[in-house]
């Protein structure tokens, strides 16, 4: 089923890791498995914030070894980073398994990125001026605890309940996903896509990777193809919905957007309300209410509906 | 299976079984035949209060069957808080009012209440709903009024997508537009849009009335236009009226649809058939 929730502000920050807690923990019955944030904070020129993790959470109970293991991979990590020009400015360590770095880079991303997660275990969970993207088994009161998540003041957010159908439930099959190589565009999806294999295929053989076998991560290299070959983030979705089969409704964030399309059934829910101060749209309104306790107008966007909100 | 005498021992079922069910379902004593013999008796003068601040759905539908129990008739709902499954198999003539938003699943299997929302509600509002009227005075999700079979169900904002789904009977009134797929496999009843209606209106629809008075995108699999009579100008007016939502210009402008009859599944049916289907 999954639960997908997103929140822009239109006139400053907010605490958004708070607001998107709350909003997703209300949303815990669509999807207990893993719970996922991508929001955005105020940008830092120059810098980036790398997320990224070098075990699974089910790693942690095939003994002791694992450990040391988790170590020498962050210490290959490490060495990847200094090797290819990426100065770590300050290191966070949120979990055993899972870091955050600041990091002062102005090389080619893509080939960091390659280069880190050649290491075993390593997967990079997103690279952004403004992005940080979370994402762990439990709930999203558990996640946000676990991540320090409750004072996360920033301008937008997306975020997402899993409820693992067709892959496993680890973190990598978890939602949102970076739109790899690219700086701060992140996606969550509710769905399920019918020519995900052809279209994978497809996109492989344009040289675009893929770090899961679950089908959403195809709308997140889907768009980053897009993007990279020129089009704007409406374009982008708009084309998706013919492109690519199947029900769904996603979320697509970049630094100062958030978008929004439906599949040509309208078959996945979405509840959407838009004021001059936020836009905040869920799977459900309880969603919504969890933000926003007073009485609110609300509706359902319409089949192949396509929206984009500046932050 | 040796040792287990029953499925009542194996945990399936909380009440001895007793072979054939001749309960009576529906009461000559009460007025028409038509109550249920385990309807309440309320009085509609009778005026209680749930707050459902804080409560789950069960805890909800249990304090309005308790009011019930103890004869309220009319009955207030505070703070819904857009949770789902709130107000589901109410089998009683009574006044209810919501003062907020429904979530999912919001007053299904409804048979003779009088229901006004004053927010929203969400996807698959009053489903199966056999009578009553249902008023939601802002937006409603989509599948709303899926499967019913009686009663009037009443948006006056904009809905969703598959509209009536599997419409039964009844009459589904809509003072906005309505999204892909309204009226897919209707099989009787009215429905009224007021505004416009998304693509595929009436796809595979086997029999019923959809009126629009806003544009048509497109029209489904057997849906086909037929020219508007005086009966039918006379029941939208007197119909949109009652619920205020008959447009300044009357309804001259609204377009008729119905099934063109061309599906063989249904068509090759006889007539006592068609009804056992139905």
């Amino acid at each position: 089923m999954c639960g997908i929730a997103g929140l822009i502000h239109r006139k400053g920050t907010s605490n958004v890791g708070q607001e998107m807690t709350n909003m997703l923990q209300s949303l815990k019955h669509r999807g207990p498995d893993s719970t996922g944030y991508a929001i955005y904070g105020e940008p830092k020129k120059g810098e980036y914030i790398l997320r990224f993790k070098v075990a699974e959470q089910e790693e942690l109970d095939t003994g002791s070894k694992i450990h040391d293991e988790i170590k020498a991979r962050r210490a290959a990590v490490d060495e990847v980073l200094k090797d290819n020009g990426a100065k770590v400015v300050k290191k966070d360590e949120a979990t055993e398994y899972s870091f955050r770095y600041q990091v002062e880079f102005d090389g080619d991303l893509k080939k960091l990125a390659d280069r880190v997660e050649e290491i075993e275990g390593a997967e990079i969970l997103s690279i952004g001026n403004s992005l940080e993207l979370i994402k762990d088994l439990g709930d999203a009161a558990v996640v946000s605890e676990a991540y320090g998540l409750h004072n996360f003041q920033g301008t937008h957010g997306i975020g997402h309940t899993r409820m693992a159908t067709e892959s496993d439930v680890d973190i990598r099959s978890a939602h949102p996903y970076w739109a790899y190589p690219y700086n701060d565009i992140a996606v969550v999806h509710n769905g399920q896509l019918t020519n995900y294999w052809l279209m994978r295929r497809q996109l492989e053989r344009e040289g675009q990777r893929f770090v899961s076998s679950c089908d959403s991560e195809l709308l997140a290299v889907y768009t980053a193809t897009n993007l990279e070959k020129g089009m704007t983030l409406e374009e982008s979705l708009k084309r998706s919905i013919e492109e690519i089969d199947g029900v769904f409704t996603y979320l697509v964030t970049t630094t100062d957007q958030l978008g929004m399309a439906k599949d040509t059934m309208a078959a996945k829910p979405m509840v959407l309300y838009e004021s001059d101060d936020m836009v905040a749209l869920a799977s459900e309104e309880v969603a919504i209410r969890a933000i926003i306790p007073h009485e609110i107008d609300t509706y359902d966007p319409y089949d192949e509906e396509v929206r984009v909100w500046q932050a | 299976m040796a040792g287990v005498s029953s499925s009542h021992e194996m945990g399936l079922h909380t009440e001895p079984l007793k072979g054939r069910d001749i309960k009576t379902m529906f009461s000559l004593e009460n007025e028409g035949g038509y109550g249920y013999a385990f309807a309440r008796d309320v009085d509609f003068n009778k005026r209680g209060e749930v707050d459902a601040k804080g409560k789950n759905a069960t805890e909800t539908n249990n304090e309005i069957r308790a009011l019930m129990d103890s004869g309220h008739g009319s009955i207030v709902i505070k703070n819904p808080g857009a949770e789902h499954s709130l107000i589901v198999g109410i089998l009683n003539r009574m006044n209810i009012i919501v003062e907020g938003s429904l979530g999912y699943f919001g007053c299904g299997l409804l048979d003779g209440p009088t229901v006004r929302i004053k927010g929203r509600v969400g996807w698959s509002f009053g489903e199966n709903m056999m009578a009553g009227v249902c008023v939601v005075e802002k937006n409603a999700g989509s599948t709303f009024g899926a499967a019913i079979r009686g009663g009037d169900l009443v948006c006056k904002g904009s809905v969703g997508s598959r509209t009536g789904i599997d419409q039964k009977g009844g009459t589904i009134l809509v003072g906005g537009d309505t999204g892909a797929f309204t009226g897919f496999m209707m099989q009787r009843g009215r429905m009224v849009i007021c505004g416009n209606a998304g693509k595929n209106l009436g796809d595979s629809m086997y029999d019923g009335t959809i009126y629009v008075g806003g544009e048509i995108q497109d029209l489904g699999v057997d849906a086909v236009p037929e020219p508007m009579s005086d009966v039918d100008k006379a029941w939208l007016t007197r119909k949109l009226k009652q619920y205020d939502l008959l447009p300044e210009k009357g309804v001259d402008h609204f377009t008729k649809i119905v099934a063109g009859k061309q599906l063989w599944s249904y068509d090759n049916l006889e007539p006592s058939e068609k009804k056992m289907v139905l």
